[in-house]
């Protein structure tokens, strides 16, 4: 036997391209070179109707960055997913559906004051609306947290998840039953009109019922601008809350560590059902906002928005606001942009398999940090 | 062979469980709505001894058993139906030829990856997804050709019995293909913390029912019909088929965690940790405990198949995938005998009792009352009915139950290699 001297060979080839794991890097390298060649693709072909695509993803994007929050606040103070979180926002739709249709309450301003003009009036009528279901959906949460989730809160995790999700069934099939919100689709009535403006080489105008859209105009309607002005609103009042007042300071603390900031004299269960309810009555928000961009609500309809916020949440990195907003308006994109571009009955799954991918390169998420619990 | 006791009385039970639920069906006493329901059961302790597997005794919060689960019943239903249906046997032949050639795939990846240090998870997934599907599609080409002569052996069989065969070994290779996705899938997002694993196999579910939707128009398989849902399966599944089935279950996952294997198992989950530091190959473990949970969930899947013999993509809804978990967790988690009574008391209560004892015109009440049970189940006893209670012939399976041999007294003469028995 020949005694060899150890020598640093410098590595070859092969053992290169394993060590910088280019085999799964290249894979899915070569996936999304393929997905932008597609997008990049349809952009330079109609540039118009892309932009138009955009606007859409934005519209959605902006409600599941509103579900979004609940979920991510959730998980990052008590880390349950709060698969209930889906149902607030149902009962959120139903609670504007009923305070429009039932009892007018968008049209209080106008009743009260008539000679008000119509768009203030509207305005403050929909403001009341959302902030009913916001407060409506913040009471519920506090309730379900209470009787629910507070008992548990020394229990294995896996009960507490199970809770949520009984509670998710109770919450969906109780709404089924005929004298609650009937097992039907229900035709939402919006609080005000739509208008809907083109903007083109004719500049910006206002689209005409029945009339024919340009060919190369991009059309976005007043819902859009709600939606995107109300989010934006919702988003920087949460933003506030949480990084400048002494609430938001708590939930921060107990959110790094529970047992610790209970030793500060910070008061845990308070600032837990705090949570929940600013996360529900932003998810009440959305309900409100959703129904009126797609204007028909049934039992069923948080459990879909619900997963695809959820897993905006995990996109962004779960436990962080930002990333919220973000993951959720990269699959508001990823929806809309799939459904018209690869296909549509598909668009599900190609969101999910975006998380499946994400959760690989990147487990914790855009924004997220790595975790520091073991479950 | 020398049986223990507990063995003995097990079997003994088992077999008059099964002749007694029999004789009630074969005299009638049993009509078809229960029968169906007794079926349904097993059928769900089956899945849900799967998911006890990997959840329960392994750890990883896994929501994909569903996908498993509808991947076994589609596989196995397509099998059956084109035998039955369109009397021919290439779903037969091209299913098991895929799935042997694709196993073969992986058996050579393996041995070819196992050389190679330091290959990270997505790289091995590649090589292991270009074997697959090479050999896979040869497979593919073969079962194609072969699907003639085997159809005319089958039909030369009296028509009962070869619907048999065929029914038995679709529900083997549901298992196996079932299996087979779940490594290829597991592999990479087994190395996920619990949390985002529990995401990823529920991305998963959600995943498979969209395809199962589409599965006529994008798949390709016009028998499946897509979101109308796929008729005409034979109803081949009985009793007899089920509780079988049950019961090689139970002793197999018995026997798997009482050996090397299951120790090293159950380590994993009490700490990865300690585990690693004992030597024992973490990952493989997570992977080979997911197979085996997935394999269970496709056979249960194939079983539910020819059940009602009728298939829908709502059925395999991730709502649904939630009810394994939940049975696993009211049973109690890493207790079998948990798992079968939360079973058989789900499908009894959800599907019978509730539908029965409820008065005309409040059925859609079963699901209000089904959560506020399951909530009321949770406050009280969060650890489940059978938490940490297992009969007699598991109780091997329990920590620190086993009655402990007296301490030989250590030294130099008993140094034995004696490691592991």
């Amino acid at each position: 036997m020949k005694l060899t001297t150890t020598v640093q060979k410098s590595p070859g080839f092969f053992t290169r391209i394993i060590e910088r794991k280019w085999i799964g890097r290249g894979m899915l390298i070569l996936l999304s070179l393929f997905v932008i060649y597609i997008l990049a693709g349809k952009l330079i072909e109609k540039p118009t109707v892309f932009l138009q695509q955009v606007i859409n993803g934005l519209q959605l994007g902006f409600v599941y960055a509103l579900i979004a929050l609940g979920y991510t606040m959730v998980y990052g103070i008590v880390r349950l997913i709060n698969f209930a979180h889906g149902d607030v926002f149902m009962v959120g739709s139903f609670v504007s559906f009923y305070a429009i249709s039932r009892f007018g309450i968008h049209s209080w301003l106008i009743n009260l004051l008539p000679g008000i003009p119509a768009f203030l009036g509207l305005l403050v009528g929909t403001i009341t609306v959302v902030i009913i279901s916001m407060i409506v959906c913040a009471v519920m949460a506090f309730t379900i947290e209470r009787i629910a989730y507070k008992p548990l809160r020394d229990a294995p995790r896996i009960s507490l998840l199970i809770t949520a999700i009984g509670v998710s069934f109770f919450l969906e099939y109780f709404g089924a039953l005929n004298f609650v919100f009937t097992p039907n689709f229900i035709s939402f009535q919006r609080p005000f009109e739509v208008t809907t403006w083109q903007l083109g080489k004719e500049g910006l105008t206002i689209l005409q019922q029945g009339s024919t859209v340009n060919e190369g105009s991009v059309i976005f309607s007043n819902i859009f601008i709600i939606i995107v002005l109300a989010s934006v609103f919702l988003l920087a009042v949460l933003q506030f809350v949480v990084n400048k007042t002494k609430v938001g300071k708590a939930m921060r603390a107990v959110a790094y560590d529970k047992y610790t900031a209970r030793l500060m004299g910070i008061n845990t269960d308070a600032i837990i059902s705090t949570t929940f309810m600013i996360g529900a009555a932003l998810a009440g928000a959305a309900g409100v906002l959703y129904a009126i961009a797609f204007p028909s609500i049934i039992f069923w309809m948080g459990i879909i928005p619900g997963l695809k916020a959820f897993v905006a949440a995990v996109l962004g990195g779960i436990g962080s606001i930002p990333g919220a907003v973000v993951g959720a308006l990269i699959m508001g994109q990823a929806e809309v942009l799939s459904a018209a571009y690869i296909s549509s009955p598909m668009r599900d799954a190609i969101s999910f398999s975006i998380l499946i991918i994400v959760l690989l390169v990147r487990p914790t998420g855009i924004f997220g940090e790595a975790s520091r619990e073991k479950a | 062979m020398k049986f223990d006791k507990s063995t003995i009385i097990f079997m003994v039970g088992a077999i008059a469980v099964f002749a007694i639920v029999q004789l009630l069906i074969t005299f009638g006493i049993l009509n078809p709505f229960w029968t169906t329901i007794l079926r349904t059961a097993a059928v769900m302790a089956i899945v849900s001894l799967g998911l006890n597997l990997i959840y329960g005794f392994n750890g990883q919060f896994s929501l994909g058993q569903w996908g498993f689960y509808a991947i076994g019943a589609y596989a196995a239903a397509d099998v059956t139906y084109r035998f039955s249906q369109l009397q021919n046997a290439n779903g037969l032949t091209v299913l098991f030829m895929v799935a042997l050639l694709s196993t073969v795939g992986l058996v050579l990846a393996q041995l070819f990856i196992s050389k190679i240090r330091g290959l990270d998870p997505l790289s091995a997934l590649v090589l292991y997804l270009v074997a697959t599907i090479a050999l896979g599609y040869v497979g593919f080409l073969i079962g194609k050709v072969a699907a003639g002569p085997v159809t005319s052996l089958l039909v030369s069989m009296p028509k009962d019995v070869a619907t048999q065969i065929v029914f038995f070994i679709s529900v083997l290779l549901a298992g196996i293909v079932a299996a087979e996705i779940s490594f290829l899938f597991g592999l990479p997002i087994l190395t996920l913390g619990s949390d985002y694993f529990g995401i990823a196999t529920l991305g998963f579910t959600i995943i498979i029912k969209v395809l199962l939707d589409n599965s006529d128009t994008l798949l390709g398989f016009e028998e499946m019909k897509g979101a109308r849902g796929m008729i005409g399966i034979p109803k081949i599944t009985s009793w007899f088929w089920v509780f079988l089935f049950l019961v090689v279950t139970v002793i197999l996952v018995r026997n798997l965690l009482n050996s090397t294997y299951g120790r090293a198992i159950k380590s994993v989950r009490e700490d990865e940790l300690a585990a690693k530091a004992m030597g024992i190959d973490i990952a493989n473990f997570k992977i080979v405990t997911f197979v085996i949970g997935s394999f269970l969930a496709g056979i249960a899947g194939a079983l539910y198949a020819h059940i009602n013999g009728f298939l829908h993509p709502n059925s395999f809804n991730f709502i649904k995938s939630f009810d394994p978990m939940i049975i696993v967790v009211f049973g109690g988690l890493g207790s079998i005998t948990g798992t079968l009574v939360a079973s058989f008391a789900w499908a009894l209560v959800l599907e019978g009792f509730l539908r029965l004892w409820l008065p005309e015109g409040f059925e859609t009440w079963r699901f209000v009352v089904y959560p506020i049970l399951l909530l009321i189940m949770m406050l009280l006893k969060p650890n489940g009915i059978f938490g940490g209670y297992e009969m007699p012939y598991l109780q091997d399976l329990l920590p620190f139950k086993k009655k402990v041999k007296k301490a030989e007294p250590i030294g130099p003469a008993n140094d034995s290699p004696e490691v592991t028995q």
